[in-house]
């Protein structure tokens, strides 16, 4: 429903004429993220400069009950931006700065439209390194990865955005703008609501500014690539680096048909010939990048590698990262519609769970091409399907509830780092159980009680 | 003389429609293209994006949307520069989208006024179909330029008494060439040493008259190379211009065309020099796919169409010897080249084999300058935008000379450098190329 001309009126004086979008061509273009199968038209577009208009933009949503979507480059993996009815999308990827790198601090203050990209570039020209770093890194923005949590290529030695978040200003859904978190390195007082806003999706406030946690920049860093005949292998090859012990900043995996889609885009001469590939990279001090890499080429090769090629330098060792990044997008290739899942299972688990996963696309007759995070467990299963094609839709569907099943069986989640959104509210109950859905419901009923914000989104 | 006739057959056939729709259902949305297009970096704005356009484009499909003015003159704030599809995992085919688009909003007479329709007719209609009366309109220019007049209208200061968008496009006449191709290039000039290939050297429409002397130094290296090369002196227009803006049945004429004066089987190789151009024909077949009669000769066509970079380099060239002068030269990519053909590492290579000539890394020289055919006659703000950001990048090397091989490219940076009094060579690399391989024979 377009929504009434007084309200067009008012917005248009909040934010200025051109940045109020209710154009049909306008709204077309910010009806989905970056998750398959989803659509909503908004009834309006806006795009906030500051934060007055943001906070100017929520008391009057919270007046007149409007429902607002945040957004920023909607590149998000769950539907977490995508629009609700008559809703109105906030876009923050103009108030995009980086305001401060505190190198004596060691953080960096962002606005919520900064790109995840520009974050990592002004962290590295000041000698200094961000590590999360989303497969979409290029063009997420630092609220999204905030308010989704998102993880990355680095997750398992590094762990995910709310690790590297020191301080939020948020827009609470009354209007007011606060404050949590600080530089201060302990900071003990009260709770953490610092927290509470990490991975709220847009549920809680709006992130309008962040402030991260920055680290030395790793004087070294090596990678290399392993492949494997059987799948059973690389796995295998993972759990010995990981009891070896050995935490290496990135271990992930490629199977078959991943391989082949991003090999097919980024030519950079991967093995077609094998089942699995692992990515490994070690950074750190020279001496211990050395020696884990030596040792964990040993393990590849016991545990059956059939080759291990290390990358000569930091241009062959980018190239093979950035290739590994547009593995979801590159898996395209192969089948219109891509269904990307986020299973994560304990690490013990993962073998267990990759044969799981095939013997449901084999189950189901389905397409999943499977590659992730191995070193921490977070797996993404993704179907290459056509939406269609209802029935084969529907079998999509049951098959991941039996992946999602399995792996919250296994002690796992049903999300490493994309969110619930509106594509798994329906299993988060099944994984929380009740006591924390209800804690949940309540804190959100206490923030937002008109719930303007991203409704729908997470529960119902 | 007319163009496509104004006004959509109410509920008659859509070209979006009509597209493959795996072509539409490709784009998964996940925004990689976002940060590496041009008309969303400067605005933001969804809509201007690859991502925005394409989820237009299907609603069109879909029939959840009409093409609108809105759409259609969205699609052509579009530079075309592909940008988009280089950076898209999923391997979207944007280019096929764009041209459907571009031809559907032709079609829709939704951005029909008289004096577009009229300027329109006049140039893609009349004057790029056939080179004769472009070449007339060349000497015409040519006076222009060497009788004085320019030079007197320029310092009297009665250009001034123009509308501004007119002094703009007078400062933006290219200077044209004393000579076209045909009068500098035989039309068959045999290889140097022994024949290796026989090769057709395409002159192009606004190539030939603004930039014949690329076309005789193109004509030069591909026979000192080992090439015989057959040079018809009356060619005509390949159709690229046609295809980029909308007409998809001119654009098929001019093809079937060239397919009669260049029958494939004939030659080892048919070379273009034009970036923008050579993107075009290599897709002959998608243009002609369902003509019975041309389609497999537009087949034959794609594996033969070269660009000159790319096939001296897979033929092998010949490095130049002997001393030559040092020189810093920046090498700007043409989109159609990047982009369009993946031509990324030949130019440079084929720059690097020359003897004092340092190569050095134009920061974004992929990012479109902003010429995109006829963009920065249609598209006067954005274009300057993007010419201004690629000039700075020159401007910061401080090179001498900068080589880019499409002449919408040499054209734009030329009036670029010349409005903004920079000292700066603009060139064709094969120029360059050409260039050491006389001074070979001086010696």
């Amino acid at each position: 429903m377009p929504l009434p001309a007084s309200a067009c009126d008012q917005l248009r004086q909040m934010f200025g004429a051109g940045e109020v979008l209710t154009a049909v061509e306008d709204l077309i273009p910010y009806s989905f993220d970056g998750t398959a199968a989803l659509k909503q038209l908004p009834a309006a577009v806006v795009f906030a400069q500051n934060t007055a208009q943001v906070s100017d933009l929520l008391r009057w949503a919270n007046h007149h009950r409007v429902p607002i979507v945040a957004r920023g480059s909607g590149t998000g993996l769950s539907g977490g931006s995508v629009p609700v009815p008559n809703s109105i999308v906030l876009c923050l990827a103009k108030m995009n700065r980086v305001l401060e790198v505190d190198a004596a601090n060691l953080t960096l203050l962002a606005e919520a439209g900064a790109t995840t990209q520009a974050i990592a570039e002004a962290a590295g020209q000041a000698g200094l390194f961000y590590p999360p770093d989303p497969g979409s890194m290029k063009i997420s923005t630092i609220g999204g990865n905030v308010a989704e949590n998102s993880g990355g290529l680095r997750g398992l030695k590094y762990g995910v955005t709310r690790q590297y978040v020191m301080g939020l200003e948020v827009v609470l859904p009354d209007g007011e703008v606060m404050w949590t978190g600080n530089k201060c390195v302990k900071d003990v007082a009260g709770y953490s609501l610092r927290d509470l806003f990490i991975g709220s999706e847009g549920t809680l406030g709006v992130i309008t500014q962040v402030l991260l946690k920055l680290l030395p920049k790793p004087q070294a860093r090596k990678t290399m690539l392993a492949s494997f005949a059987r799948m059973e292998d690389a796995a295998a090859a993972v759990s010995a680096i990981i009891a070896a012990p050995i935490i290496p900043c990135t271990l992930e995996f490629l199977d078959r048909t991943t391989i082949h889609c991003v090999e097919d885009y980024a030519q950079i001469g991967l093995p077609l010939d094998c089942e699995a590939l692992l990515l490994i990279e070690t950074d750190g001090h020279p001496a211990a990048v050395a020696e884990e890499a030596a040792a964990m080429e040993r393990i590849c090769r016991e545990q059956g590698a059939r080759e291990v090629r290390v990358a000569r330098d930091a241009g062959e060792a980018d190239r093979l990262a950035a290739a590994r990044r547009t593995a979801f997008s590159a898996l395209a290739r192969v089948g219109p519609t891509t269904i990307l899942e986020d299973a994560t299972v304990p690490r013990s688990e993962l073998a267990r769970m990759i044969r799981f996963v095939q013997q449901v696309a084999q189950k189901y007759q389905l397409r999943i091409g499977t590659f992730g995070h191995m070193g921490d467990g977070n797996l993404h299963p993704t179907c290459l399907t056509d939406e269609r094609n209802a029935e084969e839709m529907h079998r999509v569907e049951e098959a991941f509830k039996e992946i999602f099943a399995e792996a919250i069986r296994l002690g796992g989640t049903i999300t490493g780092e994309h969110g619930v959104g509106l594509a798994k509210k329906h299993i988060l109950p099944q994984q929380t159980g009740g006591a924390q859905m209800r804690v949940m419901r309540e804190l959100r009923r206490v923030l937002d009680p008109n719930g303007i914000l991203n409704p729908g989104k997470l529960w119902d | 003389m007319g163009l496509t006739p104004p006004g959509h057959p109410a509920g008659g056939p859509s070209l979006l429609r009509g597209l493959d729709y795996s072509i539409l259902q490709q784009c998964m949305h996940c925004g990689l293209c976002l940060p590496v297009c041009p008309t969303y970096d400067a605005t933001l704005m969804e809509r201007h994006s690859p991502r925005g356009r394409i989820a237009l484009l299907r609603a069109v499909a879909d029939g959840q949307l009409e093409m609108t003015p809105t759409l259609a003159r969205e699609m052509y704030y579009c530079l075309g520069c592909f940008a988009c599809m280089t950076a898209c995992p999923a391997g979207v085919n944007y280019a096929e989208m764009f041209e459907a688009a571009r031809a559907e909003a032709e079609l829709s007479g939704k951005l029909e006024n008289p004096l577009r329709r009229l300027v329109r007719s006049l140039t893609i209609g009349w004057l790029f179909m056939d080179v004769r009366r472009l070449k007339a309109l060349g000497r015409l220019l040519r006076w222009y330029q060497i009788s004085g007049v320019q030079q007197g209208l320029r310092r009297s200061g009665l250009l001034r008494l123009l509308p501004r968008r007119w002094q703009e496009l007078e400062a933006m006449t290219p200077p044209v060439q004393p000579k076209w191709s045909a009068q500098i290039i035989p039309p068959v000039l045999p290889a140097v040493g022994q024949r290796r290939y026989r090769v057709a050297l395409l002159t192009g429409c606004a190539q030939d008259i603004l930039f014949s002397d690329v076309n005789r130094d193109t004509a030069e290296v591909l026979a000192a190379n080992g090439c015989e090369v057959v040079t018809p002196p009356h060619q005509s227009c390949c159709g690229s211009l046609h295809a980029h803006n909308g007409e998809l049945g001119r654009a098929r004429e001019l093809a079937r065309r060239q397919l009669e004066q260049f029958p494939p089987e004939n030659f080892d190789a048919i070379i273009s020099n034009a970036g923008g151009c050579g993107s075009h024909l290599r897709h002959y077949s998608r243009l002609l796919g369902e003509d019975a009669q041309w389609a497999g000769q537009a087949r034959a066509w794609d594996c033969k169409a070269q660009d000159i970079h790319e096939w001296l380099v897979r033929v092998g060239w010949r490095a130049p010897s002997g001393p030559q002068p040092s020189l810093r030269v920046a090498y700007h990519e043409s989109c159609h080249l990047a982009h369009g053909q993946k031509i990324v590492a030949q130019p440079r290579a084929l720059l690097r084999s020359i003897p004092g000539l340092e190569l050095v890394e134009l920061p974004e020289s992929n990012w479109c300058c902003g010429s995109a055919g006829i963009y920065n006659v249609i598209q006067p703000d954005m274009a300057r935008r993007l010419l201004e950001r690629k000039l700075a990048h020159l401007r910061r090397l401080q090179v001498e000379v900068v080589a880019t091989g499409n002449p919408g490219c040499l054209l734009q940076l030329i009036n670029g450098a010349r409005a903004a009094g920079m000292r700066l060579r603009v060139v064709h690399p094969i120029t360059l190329l050409a260039e050491a391989y006389r001074r070979e024979k001086v010696r």
